[in-house]
């Protein structure tokens, strides 16, 4: 049935776990659309031929709709368009709410290539290797204008902008190579940015990973591409934070200094001066070293200068997967709690 | 400007008539004739704007270069947009029809502010000349939206258009302000707020949008413009800036301008549902009352054209909801006008086609745009030609159908000849069929995956471009049949009389066309407009001085 209703709708393969949902959803709407759609029509052919003029002179001119009528006109609708904006609105949350085991790759558009670059060293150009049946984050950002991330069989889109991570995430149902195209204007060769996501079965994925591991030639791509830039992203994260000095004001053994510690830093629910609270997440840690002052922790003298221009996308990249690297050692949680970012029930 | 012209069907010379000679018409204050004018230039520019869509049309006939390159493409799209937006559907029927029938819809002589009516079409010319002559002269290629930072860093000349689309936004405003005061402050003895034709209504719901809105485009603008000239960083993430900003700064007014566009549209297929029924409205305030939600709750909308680019989840979901309140009253409007139809006489003429055609479009842009506006199917089909086939549905096709329903409805009016009726429906059917079978295919496109914006793209989609372009072609044939019969009813069609259609609004009580100061004597409408319950009690009235 899904497989027709895809077939007549041109609708690509559904080759992720959110394909499904928002396929669901469309086939709700559309049949809905369509059976209303055709109820107006025959209603509007049969007053066509019914009431056509020369048949009679205008019935009742005066006529006017009773006010539970006029509800109706109102209320119907806004109950059907209600529903469909709470299922979207629920699936769409799934979809930007990722889990926390989620294997993460930072995604850097250019004009116009896509770059893909994971935690622990391979980068690639224009294929994006991904294991499937597993979660995976995509922190995106971009060196120039907006571009925009999207695989139509997954269903999936999200703009990367300068200046600022964004993220989604997604999991590959079934191995294969699927289309990844620019959705958002760049400029002369929008329409050939075109990239692909390779899925791979687990264990294909981590024999393609220890086989781009074991290149001991491989270089990061060129915005890695300064002195000290091989091996995995924390690893230079650790330089980058060296040579901009961030360790004159940041610990990493869990004393607080001038600035707080980064020892289990990331994803710590933090104060802040303001009286709320952060949770330090990828965004927050960016936006930390771009506009350190809008969220100061509590306890703290808002001192930090802005990063703003003196960090590469890259680097911040490489540096909140640095910090993301420094959790103190305790024990594993019991097995009973519940991861808080499970998938939503259906 | 008016060639020989039927005898006006009063006593007196008709506006056309009043003065003579070139010199007449630029310096008049005349709505009347100040709305032709208009006119004549939105043709114009439909003319432009439509051969730029064909251009694009046979260049996506096959993937790779077909006729042209890609910076020639990404130029040709930005041509097409910008004119046809900026150039064309803002203006269009405000400016045409609304400037012509406003007053004499109220009792009227002439708007509030003749002088700065005229201000305002030469400020058009001016703006749309400067758009123009940056479009071609700078080769701009950034798309009718400006999107920053791309808008900042291209290579282009961006400036002018910047600067003409500025211009073009003080002609919007001043139209706004203009109509505003004219229906709050000229309306005839008798004609009440609740007794106030439903075009009125709708043009006035139109003003507000117009008068609110645009400052907030010319501030982008020039918030794009400093960025240019002056390196200001605003969108600039390199120095501070946010080019999120101008999403948000641009989207608050272009959200509403989608209103803009459609809401006078929706006014026309008022009037003339009722007047092809021979029915009041089935219900006046549903119709007055969605028209003001729609004037507001539009304005709360935008950030749905934001869902994938990075915005908080809480703010999707609060523009999710939003954007279903304010398509509840188009809902409203098209379950009213079918009420209309219920038991009424329906006379199947040309304005009626198009009525039908504006119905179908409404009811399918207006679903599809509930669809986008489902924050998880966005994921699939923002910026993809989904997108781009749901706005040419709503905000292209049902205003254009709206447009060539009053065009064909008041034609007499302005003219005071009729043109042949059964071309006019045969081919309002072969331009509602070309509109469909142009951007039925666009939607599957849409659902297969294919981005906007595309000057070259994978084999797969081919078939249903070829599609597109077939519509394309019926549609481009439509136009030029419409073109060549109304011309030649300019000249030769017959005398219409007074009141062709056998309508009750209140502007048929004036001549067609109407005198100078459209009555002869200060008029008097006893009865609502679409009052095909009373016949002929206004006429009577009116005429019996």
């Amino acid at each position: 049935m899904s497989d027709l209703m895809r077939r007549i709708l041109f609708l690509p393969e559904a080759a992720s776990s959110l394909a499904p949902r928002v396929d669901r959803l469309h086939f709700f709407i559309i049949g809905t659309t369509f059976v209303v759609g055709a109820g107006i029509g025959l209603t509007g052919l049969f007053f066509l031929v019914r009431y056509r003029r020369g048949r009679a002179p205008a019935q009742e001119p005066a006529m006017a709709a009773p006010t539970w009528m006029e509800a109706a006109f109102a209320g119907v609708p806004l109950a059907f368009f209600l529903l469909w904006g709470a299922l979207g609105f629920q699936d769409y949350v799934w979809a930007r709410t990722p889990p926390r085991d989620a294997l993460d790759v930072y995604v850097t558009g250019k004009q116009w290539m896509w770059k893909f670059a994971y935690p622990d060293g391979p980068g690639m150009v224009g294929v994006l290797h991904v294991p499937t049946g597993t979660p995976v984050r995509l922190l995106l950002t971009s060196r120039d204008v907006i571009h925009s991330f999207y695989v139509p069989a997954f269903r999936l889109k999200m703009d990367a902008l300068p200046g600022r991570y964004t993220e989604i995430w997604f999991e590959a149902v079934r191995p294969g190579r699927y289309r990844l195209l620019c959705a958002e204007y760049c400029g002369l060769d929008h329409s050939r940015m075109r990239a692909e996501v390779v899925a791979l079965e687990p264990a294909a994925f981590e024999s393609w990973r220890a086989r781009q591991l074991a290149q001991p030639t491989w270089v990061a791509d060129e915005s890695f591409g300064e002195e000290g830039t091989r091996g995995p992203l924390a690893r230079r994260g650790a330089v980058v934070a060296t040579r901009q000095g961030c360790f004159q004001c940041h610990t990493i053994d869990g004393t607080p200094h001038i600035g707080p510690t980064w020892l289990g830093l990331y994803g710590r629910e933090e104060p802040l001066a303001s009286g709320d609270s952060v949770r330090a997440d990828v965004a927050y840690l960016t936006e930390s070293m771009m506009d350190p002052l809008a969220k100061v922790v509590a306890g703290y003298a808002p001192v930090m200068p802005s990063f703003h221009g003196r960090l590469s996308a890259g680097e911040v990249g490489a540096l909140v997967e640095y910090i993301k690297s420094l959790q103190p050692e305790r024990p594993e949680p019991p097995p009973v709690q519940e991861p808080a970012y499970g998938p939503l029930p259906r | 400007m008016a060639p020989s012209h039927a005898e006006p069907s009063g006593a007196g010379p008709s506006y056309l008539d009043a003065e003579r000679g070139l010199w007449s018409w630029l310096t008049t204050r005349d709505h009347k004739r100040i709305g032709v004018m208009f006119l004549a230039v939105l043709l114009l520019m439909f003319l432009l704007g439509g051969v730029f869509a064909l251009a694009l049309r046979v260049e996506l006939l096959t993937p790779g270069e077909t006729v042209m390159g890609r910076l020639a493409y990404n130029r040709a799209f930005t041509v097409h947009g910008v004119v046809m937006v900026w150039l064309f559907l803002i203006p269009s029927i405000p400016t045409a029809f609304g400037n012509f029938l406003l007053p004499l819809m109220i009792g009227a002589r002439d708007v509030a502010f003749p002088r700065l009516n005229l201000a305002s079409f030469y400020l058009y010319v001016l703006g749309a000349v400067m758009t123009l002559w940056g479009v071609f002269q700078g080769g701009v290629d950034t798309g009718w939206t400006f999107y920053t930072p791309y808008s900042t860093v291209t290579g282009r000349e961006v400036m002018p258009v910047l600067l003409g689309v500025f211009v073009v936004g003080f002609s919007t405003i001043l139209t706004g302000i203009n109509f505003i005061t004219t229906v709050h402050t000229l309306r005839a003895p008798g004609v009440t707020w609740m007794k106030v034709p439903l075009f009125v209504w709708a043009l006035y719901g139109t003003s507000i949008i117009q008068v609110l809105a645009t400052p907030v485009l010319g501030m982008v603008l020039m918030l794009v413009a400093l960025e240019r000239v002056a390196g200001a960083g605003l969108f600039d993430p390199s120095r501070g800036g946010d080019p999120l900003l101008f999403q948000h700064l641009f989207w608050f007014y272009s959200h509403p301008a989608v209103y803009i566009m459609v809401l006078p549209g929706m006014g026309v297929i008022s009037e003339t549902v009722c007047a092809f029924s021979r029915k009041r409205p089935f219900s006046y305030r549903v119709i007055v009352w969605s028209t003001v939600g729609i004037s507001f709750v539009g304005f709360l909308t935008w950030g749905h054209h934001m869902f994938v680019s990075g915005q908080s989840t809480f703010g999707a979901g609060a523009f999710s909801v939003l954007s279903m309140l304010v398509a509840i009253f188009t809902a409203m409007k098209i379950f009213t006008w079918l009420g209309t139809m219920y038991r009424g006489s329906l006379w199947v003429s040309t304005p009626f086609t198009y009525v039908l055609g504006f119905i179908f479009l409404l009811f399918f842009g207006g679903m599809s745009g509930v669809a986008v506006a489902v924050t998880s199917a966005d994921l699939h089909w923002h910026d993809t030609y989904f997108v781009v086939a749901h706005f040419h549905f709503i905000m292209v096709g049902a205003s254009l159908m709206a447009f060539l329903a009053a065009l064909h409805y008041w034609f007499p009016k302005m003219c005071g000849r009729m043109y042949p009726e059964g071309m006019g429906i045969g081919t309002a059917v072969l331009i509602i069929f070309g509109f469909i079978a142009t951007f039925l295919p666009q939607f599957l496109l849409g659902n297969q995956g294919m981005p906007r914006r595309y000057a070259d793209y994978p084999e797969a989609f081919q078939p249903l471009h070829v599609a597109s372009t077939a519509g394309a072609s019926l549609l481009g044939f439509g136009f030029l049949i419409v073109a060549v019969y109304l011309g030649w009813s300019l000249r030769h069609g017959r005398a219409a009389g007074r009141n062709p259609w056998g309508s009750e609004g209140y502007e048929w009580l004036s001549d067609s066309p109407p005198p100078e100061f459209n009555f002869h004597a200060p008029p008097r409408f006893p009865r609502p407009p679409h009052d095909y319950a009373n016949p002929g009690v206004n006429t009577e009235v009116e005429h019996a001085a």
